[in-house]
């Protein structure tokens, strides 16, 4: 009678506080510079020792240069906070992939590909993408500076239980629609806000058919519509992705781990707060138009008048069109860009920049476009070379930079200029999320190929 | 942390919808490792513009409005995990946000350093937003205790949902990590049964 998501929280409560949340005990804790240097703090002012030191993992990624990765980080305030981390791994004595460390990169593309993240697990970070690793059927949910110092100190936090929701995809995904879309998708039907309050399980036809990769593209959005997190229940394709990982169980622990794992999937009979369910044959490649990522639409599509009657409704939605310098009745596709960006914990891994590499094999980027491609971690940028997309890249006008967040959230250098349009692969189309005045259309890498390639909004399966 | 109890403060009126916490506080100026200074940079792409100067237009440039409470749209707070948003708000001087949906995330983060998240109906956000329309020195009161927010303008009322836990917290301003450490030896015979040791 119960669902994947309560297993797992079940199987960690520590204890429940009266009339309170619960204390649920945290098997794996991720940390990068930006979120974390106040926690560290706050246990030495309190003088305390991190409780589990093994169990937390730190790496540099939000706040680092795409370029000359061996050179000092050339703006002082960001080196001073990358040096906070390296000397807060060494104080407390955790593990640390920092720069120049062949397994650095994004938390949420390292933690999965160094087999640290397994299902039936639960999983805190700093950051709101910590959904991502949900893909593996774990409790993974983004957290506080102040709840990073609780893990810290206790490996455990106080959280209060969700609702759970089930989001079916029935059918097949068309050819040349993606894990991206599908979120994109989802979000636009259930607006930013609506799945607040709920942690949700991935289901049906079309969820099964996704690789790990698209699995984690499609976790890591849940929080766009506001979820805690998403999760998908363990199979044979996780599993498969697991083996041999370098951190994954190993020999007869590994068979004991999958007899486990194997269990962790919603009874028949469970019941969810609410359900979901949509036909993943009908999705098209989708866009998006505002500036929050609710706001898409299908390629071919026409921008929506504003919905509701309030003034606040309104409000936001014409400040959102006048920000993209968008009108209501407005078609996109066909519309000249000015940057593509690939990457980010979204759609910065091997399978992303596949999909990439394919699509723009034998033609040529577009003079108009500037193209920052961002592998989301150096294991993925080797994997890129090892499979030689490097090369196809390259011989279509494209170079690949060195990993990190990049211009997802442009802490660094990799800013979008003010007014220009940038078809980015990230999660977050905000106001000056990639930079002041920067004006992003979320997309898949498929879309972000074609835009690369005319320098437009293309639709790809075209 | 500091302890809440009751407040009655004018407030500032920010009637736009799912405000991010890339709003709040933007990603550059989260380069800081201590919590202090972030009020700064508050609402800094809607407060400045692009050579530094407050934007008129923006309400926190507004002389007319002030206050120890933010009044805003439905789902405030959307987006980054980033607690860099409570700080900014504490740091700028607000205890109490108003609106009818937060995120989560940032619900948390506000509770943690002090600051309480205030679910209201619609309708009473609408109320509230037109009584600070025609009277800028328009004022509510917060009654924790109770769980009572009141339109003074108005005399309106509604009550407003917290758990009892974080209740105490704020009453008396004890914080999550006290409460954890007290229960170090649950912790431990938690482990003795986990079922990860890899």
């Amino acid at each position: 009678m119960k669902t994947l998501f309560d297993k797992i929280w079940d199987a960690h409560i520590v204890t429940e506080v009266k009339d309170g949340p619960t204390q649920l005990y945290i098997d794996r804790h991720y940390c990068h510079e930006v979120t974390s240097p106040q926690a560290f703090a706050g246990l030495r002012s309190r003088g305390l020792k991190v409780f589990r030191p093994k169990q937390t993992i730190l790496t540099a990624d939000h706040n680092i240069p795409t370029m000359d990765q061996d050179k000092p980080i050339r703006d002082e305030v960001s080196r001073f906070q990358v040096d906070t981390l390296t000397n807060n791994a060494r104080e407390f004595g955790l593990t640390y992939y920092g720069l120049g460390n062949p397994k650095n990169g994004i938390v949420h593309v390292i933690g999965p590909e160094n087999g640290y993240t397994l299902p039936g697990m639960t999983i805190v970070c700093g950051d709101s993408h910590t959904s991502t690793h949900g893909a593996f059927g774990a409790i993974a949910f983004g957290i506080g500076t102040s709840e990073v110092e609780m893990v810290l100190a206790s490996q455990c936090i106080l959280q209060t239980r969700p609702k759970t929701m089930r989001i079916t995809f029935r059918g097949k995904l068309n050819e040349g629609v993606t894990a991206k879309d599908m979120a994109l998708y989802m979000i636009s039907q259930l607006t930013t806000g609506g799945a607040t309050g709920y942690f949700v399980e991935y289901a049906g036809e079309a969820v099964e058919n996704l690789s790990m990769e698209g699995r984690m593209t499609l976790c890591n959005l849940s929080i766009e519509m506001g979820a805690r997190g998403g999760m998908v229940a363990p199979d044979e394709t996780t599993f498969a992705y697991l083996n041999g990982r370098e951190f994954a169980p190993q020999g007869e622990k590994w068979d004991e781990a999958v007899a486990y794992w194997k269990t962790l999937k919603s009874d028949e009979d469970a019941v969810f707060d609410k359900e979901v369910v949509f036909d993943a044959s009908q999705i098209k490649p989708m866009i998006t138009y505002g500036t929050n990522p609710g706001m898409a639409m299908p390629i071919d599509g026409t921008i929506p008048a504003p919905e509701g009657n309030d003034a606040a409704s309104i409000n936001s939605f014409e400040k959102a069109l006048n920000y993209m310098g968008f009108k209501p009745g407005e078609k996109l596709e066909g519309k000249a860009v000015d940057y593509v960006f690939l990457g980010s914990c979204t759609n910065g891994r091997i399978e992303d920049f596949r999909m990439f590499a394919n699509y723009v094999k034998g033609k040529k980027k577009a003079d108009n476009i500037t193209a920052w491609l961002v592998p989301g971690s150096w294991q993925v940028r080797k994997q890129i070379e090892a499979e030689g997309l490097d090369k196809i890249l390259k011989e279509a006008g494209f170079e690949l930079r060195q990993p990190g967040c990049s211009a997802c959230l442009a802490m660094n250098d990799d800013k979008i200029p003010a007014g220009k349009y940038a078809v980015s692969t990230s999660n977050r189309n905000f106001e000056g999320r990639q930079g002041p005045g920067a004006r992003t259309i979320l997309a898949s890498p498929l879309v972000a190929a074609a835009a690369a390639v005319t320098g437009r909004i293309t639709d790809p399966t075209h | 942390m500091e302890k809440f109890q009751t407040l009655t403060s004018t407030y500032v009126p920010l009637p736009i919808e799912n405000v991010d916490t890339d709003q709040i506080i933007p990603a550059r100026f989260l380069k800081a490792t201590t919590r202090e200074g972030f009020g700064n940079y508050l609402f800094a792409d809607w407060r400045y513009d692009k050579a530094g100067n407050p934007n008129p237009d923006f309400v926190l440039n507004n002389p007319t409005y002030s206050g120890q409470i933010l009044v805003a749209g439905k789902n405030f707070g959307s987006g980054s995990s980033r607690e860099h948003a409570a700080w900014a708000l504490a740091g700028y001087g607000f205890r109490v946000i108003v609106s009818s949906f937060f995120a989560d995330i940032f619900k948390n983060n506000a509770l943690n350093n002090g600051i309480l998240p205030i679910v209201v109906s619609e309708d009473f956000l609408n109320d509230l937003f037109e009584c600070v329309n025609k009277n800028p020195k328009a004022t509510i009161t917060v009654n924790l205790e109770g769980q009572i927010l009141t339109n003074n303008e108005n005399g309106r009322t509604e009550s407003f949902e917290i758990n009892a836990y974080k209740k105490e917290c704020l009453l008396k301003g004890l914080d999550d990590i006290d409460f954890l450490l007290s229960n170090k030896d649950k912790i431990e015979a938690y482990e003795k049964n986990r079922i990860f040791h890899y």
